[in-house]
């Protein structure tokens, strides 16, 4: 990073809370501010981890012939149901591009467990995995996609470290998007009011409330009265 | 280099603006002294939209929230972790150190656990418990009051048990526990452990018009944009300013404590990062709440003929002590909790009960105890969600692996059916164990870092054993199966390394004797009155409770008696 872009990013992020005198400050450098890109990258971002961002979003590692087997397998592993989209359609490819430079242990891995896939659909079919028919990839896939406790087939076993690989960063990417948290029925991320476990949930997990706390707990139509205690700290309001 | 003098003059300096410098500088700009707050990182307002990560969704993160950039998340509220841009630290070979350290304003309370847990008796006198480490010169009654104020200035929920050492305090009331939280209960009831509601500073109930009021998002690691949870900025700093007597330097990194002939503190020396020049700023009394591990830095770094093994250090003592807390944990895998129901179990941010130690060191191959903490829920997903979890079909004789439907299925199946729990514990501070200054390394500001030389002894270690032990038992008692294996004596029965709790304390321990203490009981250097220690620094002793809310306390007291002695002209 360049020292100059550093300063520029700093002020920026800085301007939100410059109530205070900035002591030394040049002003020279507060002029090259409206070249920065959007304060906070919308998720809260520090001037250096936009940067960061930015760098990362601009690298190139896998190409395209890679993204598109990539894609293959992301809607094998999670395909469309009649209410939920599929990987492609939660975008987990473009998740995954970008995650494997961010993450940078997953490259190689990732590099060789593609040309692995596609050695083995060349061995069995003689094309690519992409070119295979779906009855050809699932063929492949089904020999990679569960453990081989007996050792049953031993040369899969590069094939079935890098599906899990896939799998997992699939399934991650799927469920931290939209389509993936409602699917799953995650709720929550919103203001509300805690009242504890519902009745019914308690009554099947054989669940209740110890009887001699129920008079602490938060009582909701008093919170917004101030708080005011006894001398010997029993809440009175 | 050229050594700029700032013009202006303060009654006194704070350096910091966490736990401890948050509350130096309420209590003193609110008495009318004229202070500076020194923060070595930027300024930061929990609701300040450009930086705030509260409400936020997973998808917002083109990485998902995962630890590329911050140790704890793409979402957690924190300026630097165990590494900072720059800013190194060595280890002594063969030993093992993490030091955590936030750039920003309010420090690391702005991602805390808000685990706020008084010490109570025992704690303070522990040498006469069992002969080991060494008594606080202060007692709990002599705490007690500045604990019952700070209940009510800041805010904690919880319930008095009337327990004999996790002393009853000024309670907002606290939320009911959610459905891992009782099936932990019952676990934990069965293997004889008391579980209490949690005790928290975040607020379930309003306590003044400035703060608003819990909404249950359970992020308070992201901080409060309605200043519902305490962080110091929030809490403290902004309404010191509120006084007109507080100048903010952010991103000002202090290198040294100044003194005169007199040995006495006459402000201090700073570099200035958006200028990297070095400014003197002089002050009456200066006021160190960098964090233990800091502050010591910057006395040690603060040489002169008067100090010449650095201020405060005559004894030798600075940077030694040093002390985290214990922690070990085990993560269970609970069948009766799969195919659940879902709903918004967010809760507050972080767990509604919680075990204080209940053994009795008497029977037990460990001094010292632990408190249990734990995790589960139907939490929001973020990076690392859903990954290998059909492998827990295992357990319950499914298919491990697979894709499609299969897939999908296992990943709403298991939801919120895994439980964690943690240990935190008390380690016996060692004189061996410290930080020193490492004279060949400099960090980017030119300022000579910091050399950690620190080993766990046995205590700790059979301590982590009876912690994994304890949950393992208690994971059956859920009916749960332990996922892992536990780690044996080759991996220290998984007692984790120094530093990873973040509970580091003791580098400038108080006590009555000069020759084998830092500061006095008012946390005023031996060597030089007019310089207070307001962070964990002057712990003597950590306790099996998290620091942070005796931090607070103890600043208040010391904060007073500067205010006191400043009044009376001793300062």
């Amino acid at each position: 990073m360049k020292r100059r872009d550093t300063f520029k990013a700093l002020l920026v992020g800085g301007i939100a809370g410059a109530t205070i005198p900035l002591q030394g400050c040049r002003p020279e450098l507060v002029e090259k501010t409206e070249e920065v890109i959007k304060p906070g990258n919308g998720y809260g971002r520090t001037p250096s981890e936009q940067l960061h961002d930015e760098k990362i979003k601009a690298e190139i590692f896998l190409n395209d012939k890679e993204l598109n087997t990539i894609a293959t397998l992301c809607d094998i592993i999670l395909p469309a149901t009649p209410t939920a989209g599929s990987a492609t359609e939660a975008k987990v490819p473009e998740f995954i591009e970008f995650i494997i430079k961010d993450l940078p242990y997953h490259q190689l891995p990732m590099r060789g467990g593609l040309m692995w896939l596609n050695g083995e659909s060349t061995k069995r079919y003689n094309k690519s995995f992409v070119d295979c028919s779906q009855q050809e990839q699932i063929s492949i896939v089904d020999d990679i996609a569960y453990p081989d406790p007996q050792n049953k087939k031993p040369d899969m076993a590069p094939g079935r470290a890098f599906f899990e690989r896939m799998r997992n960063l699939t399934m991650t990417g799927y469920y931290t998007t939209k389509i993936g948290i409602d699917d799953l029925g995650y709720v929550g991320n919103r203001a509300n009011l805690w009242d504890g476990v519902p009745q019914e949930v308690l009554n099947k997990h054989g669940m209740a409330y110890p009887e001699e706390w129920m008079d602490k707990f938060v009582d909701h139509d008093t919170r917004d009265v101030v708080a005011e205690w006894d001398e010997m700290g029993n809440l009175i309001s | 280099m050229q050594i700029i003098n700032a013009k202006k003059e303060y009654d006194a300096i704070i350096v910091g603006s966490g736990a401890g410098g948050g509350m130096a500088a309420f209590i003193m700009a609110n008495s009318g002294m004229k202070i500076a707050v020194v923060e070595a990182g930027p300024f930061f307002d929990p609701k300040d939209p450009e930086t705030m990560t509260q409400m936020k969704w997973p998808w917002e993160s083109p990485r998902r929230g995962a630890s590329t950039n911050r140790a704890f998340g793409d979402f957690d509220m924190s300026y630097g972790d165990w590494e900072v841009e720059g800013e190194p630290y060595t280890k002594q070979e063969g030993t093992e150190f993490l030091w955590w350290r936030s750039r920003m304003l309010g420090g690391r309370t702005n991602h805390w656990g808000r685990i706020s847990l008084r010490f109570g008796p025992k704690d303070f006198k522990h040498k006469d418990v069992d002969g080991l480490g060494e008594n606080w010169p202060i007692s709990y009654d002599e705490v007690k009051p500045y604990y019952d104020r700070l209940d009510k200035m800041v805010g904690i929920f919880g319930t008095n048990e009337g327990l004999p050492n996790d002393p009853d305090g000024f309670f907002l009331p606290p939320p009911k526990p959610r459905l891992h939280e009782l099936y932990y209960m019952k676990g934990a009831k069965k293997t004889g452990i008391p579980v209490i509601p949690a005790r928290l500073s975040i607020l379930t109930k309003r306590i003044n018009k400035d703060r608003g009021i819990c909404f249950y998002c359970g992020q308070c690691n992201r901080s409060c944009s309605a200043y519902a949870d305490f962080s110091s900025g929030s809490c403290f700093i902004f309404p010191a300013q509120k006084s007109g007597q507080v100048d903010l330097y952010t991103n000002c990194m202090v290198k040294n404590v100044t003194t005169n002939n007199e040995g006495l503190a006459t402000g201090v020396s700073y570099i200035n990062k958006e200028d990297m020049m070095e400014y003197q700023m002089k002050s009456r009394a200066v006021v160190l709440g960098a964090s233990a591990c800091s502050s010591a830095r910057i006395l040690m770094n603060s040489k002169s003929t008067q100090h010449p093994n650095g201020l405060g250090n005559s004894s030798d003592h600075v940077g030694r002590y040093l002390h985290d807390s214990t922690g070990a944990g085990l993560t269970a895998f609970v069948p009766d909790l799969m195919d659940r129901k879902v709903y918004n179990e967010d809760g507050v941010g972080g767990l509604h009960v919680y075990s204080p130690w209940w053994g009795d060191n008497k029977k037990l191959d460990f001094p010292r105890g632990y408190h249990i903490e734990m995790w589960g829920g139907l939490g929001m997903p973020a990076y690392g969600f859903g990954m290998g979890v059909e492998g827990l079909n295992e357990h319950i004789g499914g298919m491990v692996g697979g894709y499609g439907d299969k897939l999908r299925k296992d990943a709403k199946r298991f939801f919120g059916s895994t439980i964690g729990m943690a240990g935190r514990g008390e380690s016996v501070a060692q004189f061996e164990n410290r930080c020193t200054i490492d004279s060949e390394t400099v960090d980017k500001f030119g300022i000579p870092v910091l050399k950690f030389d620190y080993k766990w002894t046995d205590y700790e270690r059979l301590q982590a054993k009876h912690m994994t032990d304890t949950f393992e038992e208690i994971a059956h008692n859920m009916g749960g199966k332990v996922l892992g294996t536990k780690p044996g004596k080759e991996k220290d029965y998984g007692l984790l390394a120094p530093g990873q709790i973040i509970h580091e304390v003791g580098t400038t321990r108080m006590g009555d004797d000069p020759a084998t203490s830092v500061t006095n009981k008012w946390q005023q250097l031996h060597d030089a009155k007019n310089v207070y220690v307001v962070d964990a620094g002057p712990f003597t002793s950590q306790a099996d409770k998290n620091c942070t809310w005796t931090i607070m306390a103890l600043s208040m007291r010391a904060s007073e008696h500067l205010v006191e002695q400043f009044k009376k002209k001793e300062l």
